[in-house]
């Protein structure tokens, strides 16, 4: 396994020889992490196994009680080919030029570096290639879907656009984050007040924050009315109407609530940077710029790593956002998985929602193993 | 006393050292306050136009934007009373819901993921994979057997009887063993689960057993939401505390316990604080799980916030006192605790 390394095994148990240093410690471990492990195997492992169920069946409230019937994998076949493909894949256009070439740019660099990775430890090849073709599989099938959703005579369903929320969404909140970190650790004065104020976003309610946002990005009677009315003439443009204008608007909202997380945690990470190296970079004559790059971006990688991560974790299961914002709309246009899954639930289709969960977890599950097994070793590897 | 105006100059003499080491030219010092500035209007705009709009009587919010109380519209207080008074009983009720339910799950959480944590940083765990399949394999028929129509402490008894059963038998025979790493690679990774998907057979367990909008659904299920978060941040926590302490303890004769109290948990306090006051938020601003568990009685801010668009359309004047009400008390914490937050729990998350 290699994701407990990206989380954190950063230190082994250092408790090797120390077994007996307390006396009755038999008794004493299991009473301090048992209670966590009956906890998460009640709430996470059973709803979790049941759901699982639930996706296989037909769930229906009846006068007492309620009903199942097992119904095998007609829930996912209803996402992916039937009734629901539209809202949950999309509708398929045709790949561009420019698209072909990003597929091919993409399989051809995955072989390129997997034929490497095997040279470097040719003990390990089969699992290496497995575990890489995969990859490269399902890499490939959601980068053709989103090229083909996303571009001209294609509509994205709910797994492109949680996908878009989640790359854009967490790459502009750690720009940020990073950016207002390497400026808040500067010696300046008054830096305290401005720690505190940025983290302000993050204590809001989600759903108050959506509302916020909705607030303000009104073009009649939000405040920026005299912009839009300025831009696009009085009354004439509303960003409701508009696919990308509620995407945006969305993402705008997710980069206000969440890079106050960002922030304080990489203001810790760069202030860890020992003031020695950097010294003796500006000795060596680098510029701001270098010591930035060659220093404390190295320097700070793990931690980003576990914070992308972390992020894009959550940002998956992002919902209260355009639930209230934009309520899914334009038509789907906004709707992510984990509204598409309420949204079922409120229908009462109980298997459907837990058939669209389960995407998500898979969806999620994949791209954090990636960023685990990709982007870890690489950061590693460049400061050690 | 007398040295401090020394000691001060000295450390103002260090300060400048070091900028002129590592600092800023007086050009780039603008250029940093103007990026801060921007963003701290970034951040307290949207805020700001809570805290107008709430001011605002719904002519005002309708006819157009306007910007200063007192300047260009006459500010009013009817949401306020609206909130606090025509229908205080309510709001009082969702305050005192969201209070109770962040506060006590928070507390529980904490607890049990301190241990937990603290137990993962010091200990060897080597459970058998076996004994863990078979805990839930038990559980798992006994949900079935509820399913089918037995009593459930019938059913309790059944899990536990099948468990100790397989412990005893079957589950001897492999002896593959978990290590700390994959039990707190377990606990984390419980984060990656769709709460849609943990909340649709809560819903119905919960349904079942009529605590379907109580307080103590609502706080079971925030326990097992959060204990993930509780065990990322603390474990990292407690294995930067050094070691060393509790062998001096320990050489001079305390039990676990006593090294616990009095060398551990004061040194974790900034720690502890600063994961409480994640978590409190988490579950203080959860609306998700909420808008399932709940309806009326066990009703928090959230809901109330949400409830506020009606068939009238949202009521934002109303909204924003909503808001305002339920972020001010985690807003002051949060800043009150500032100090905790960089110095304790994230700076133990960052340290290598």
């Amino acid at each position: 396994m290699a994701l407990p390394d990206a989380i954190d095994a950063r230190r082994a148990p250092r408790s090797a020889g120390e077994r007996t240093l307390f006396p009755r410690e038999a008794s004493t471990r299991r009473l301090l992490t048992s209670p966590a492990v009956v906890l998460v195997i009640l709430l996470s492992i059973f709803p979790l196994i049941i759901s699982a169920y639930l996706a296989f069946s037909r769930f229906q409230f009846v006068s007492d009680g309620f009903d199942i019937t097992f119904t095998g994998l007609d829930n996912f076949r209803k996402l992916l080919t039937g009734s629901q493909s539209r809202r949950f894949v999309g509708r398929i256009g045709t790949i561009p030029w420019w698209g072909w070439l990003a597929l091919v740019g993409f399989v051809g660099s995955m072989a390129w570096t997997g034929v490497r990775a095997v040279r470097s430890a040719p003990a390990k090849r089969v699992r290496i290639a497995v575990s890489r073709s995969v990859v490269t599989i399902a890499g490939t099938a959601l980068l053709a879907l989103m090229i083909q959703t996303l571009q001209g005579d294609g509509l994205p369903g709910s797994v492109v656009v949680t996908l878009v929320f989640v790359l854009a969404g967490v790459a502009l909140q750690y720009t940020l984050g990073l950016g207002l970190a390497m400026a808040a650790s500067q010696p300046l004065r008054g830096k305290r007040f401005f720690r505190a104020v940025f983290l302000i976003p993050m204590t809001i309610t989600p759903v108050g924050a959506a509302y916020m946002f909705r607030m303000i990005s009104d073009t009649g009677k939000g405040p920026l009315e005299p912009l839009w009315s300025f831009f696009f003439g009085a009354g004439q443009y509303t960003w409701v109407d508009n696919p990308w204008g509620a995407r945006i608007a969305i993402i705008v909202a997710d980069t206000w609530q969440w890079t106050p997380f960002m922030f304080i945690i990489l203001v810790a990470a760069v202030e860890s940077v020992p003031d020695a190296l950097l010294e003796a970079a500006k000795v060596d004559g680098a510029k701001a710029w270098h010591q930035f790059r060659y220093v404390t971006l190295p320097m700070i990688a793990p931690v980003s790593l576990t914070l992308l991560l972390i992020r894009s974790i959550e940002a998956f299961k992002i919902i209260d956002l355009p639930q209230v914002l934009t309520g899914g709309g334009p038509g789907t246009a906004t709707e992510s998985l984990a509204l598409g899954a309420v949204l079922e639930w409120r229908a009462l289709n109980l298997g459907g929602s837990a058939a669209i969960s389960y995407a998500m977890l898979v969806l999620t599950t994949f791209f954090a193993l990636i960023l685990v097994n990709y982007g870890h070793r690489r950061a590693v590897a460049a400061i050690s | 006393m007398s040295t401090a105006p020394t000691e001060l100059r000295e450390t103002a003499a260090g300060a400048t050292r070091r900028r002129s080491a590592l600092g800023l030219s007086r050009r780039s010092t603008v250029g940093v306050y103007v990026v801060l500035i921007f963003w701290t209007l970034v951040v307290l705009f949207p805020i700001y136009w809570i805290a107008t709009t709430s001011l605002k009587s719904p002519l005002d919010v309708n006819s157009g934007p306007v910007y200063l109380p007192g300047v260009d519209y006459e500010p009013t207080l009817d949401a306020w009373d609206w909130a606090l008074n025509t229908e205080g009983n309510q709001t009082r009720r969702a305050f005192v819901n969201t209070l109770v339910v962040g506060v006590v799950s928070a507390v529980i959480t904490v607890a049990v993921g301190a241990a937990a944590s603290y137990g993962l940083s010091r200990m060897q765990y080597r459970p058998r994979l076996s004994s863990v399949a078979a805990f839930i394999g038990s559980g798992v028929l006994a949900v079935f057997l509820i399913v089918l129509g037995l009593p459930w402490p019938t059913a309790v008894l059944v899990w536990t009887a099948v468990f100790a059963a397989s412990v005893a038998t079957w589950a001897r025979r492999y002896q593959f063993r978990l290590t700390n790493d994959d039990i707190a690679f377990w606990l984390i990774s419980q984060r990656i689960l769709p709460p849609i998907a943990i909340v649709l057979p809560l819903f119905v367990f919960f349904q079942q057993i009529d605590l379907l909008d109580t307080q103590l659904a609502l706080i079971i299920t925030y326990v097992g939401a959060n204990l993930p978060i509780a065990i990322w941040l603390l474990r990292d926590f407690f294995a930067n505390i050094p070691i060393d302490l509790e062998e001096a303890a320990a050489i001079e004769g305390a039990t676990r316990f006593q090294a616990l109290r009095k060398i551990i948990l004061p040194l974790a306090v900034p720690g502890l604080v600063a994961t409480f006051l994640f978590i409190l938020v988490f579950a203080w601003n959860e609306f998700l799980i909420a808008t399932v568990l709940s309806s009326a009685d066990a009703q928090t801010m959230p809901l109330l916030v949400v409830s506020q668009n009606a068939t009238r359309g949202p009521q934002w004047w109303n909204m924003s006192v909503l808001i305002i009400i339920m972020s001010v008390p985690v807003i002051a914490m949060a800043i009150f605790l500032e100090r905790y937050i960089a110095r304790g729990l994230l700076v133990g998350a960052v340290k290598h």
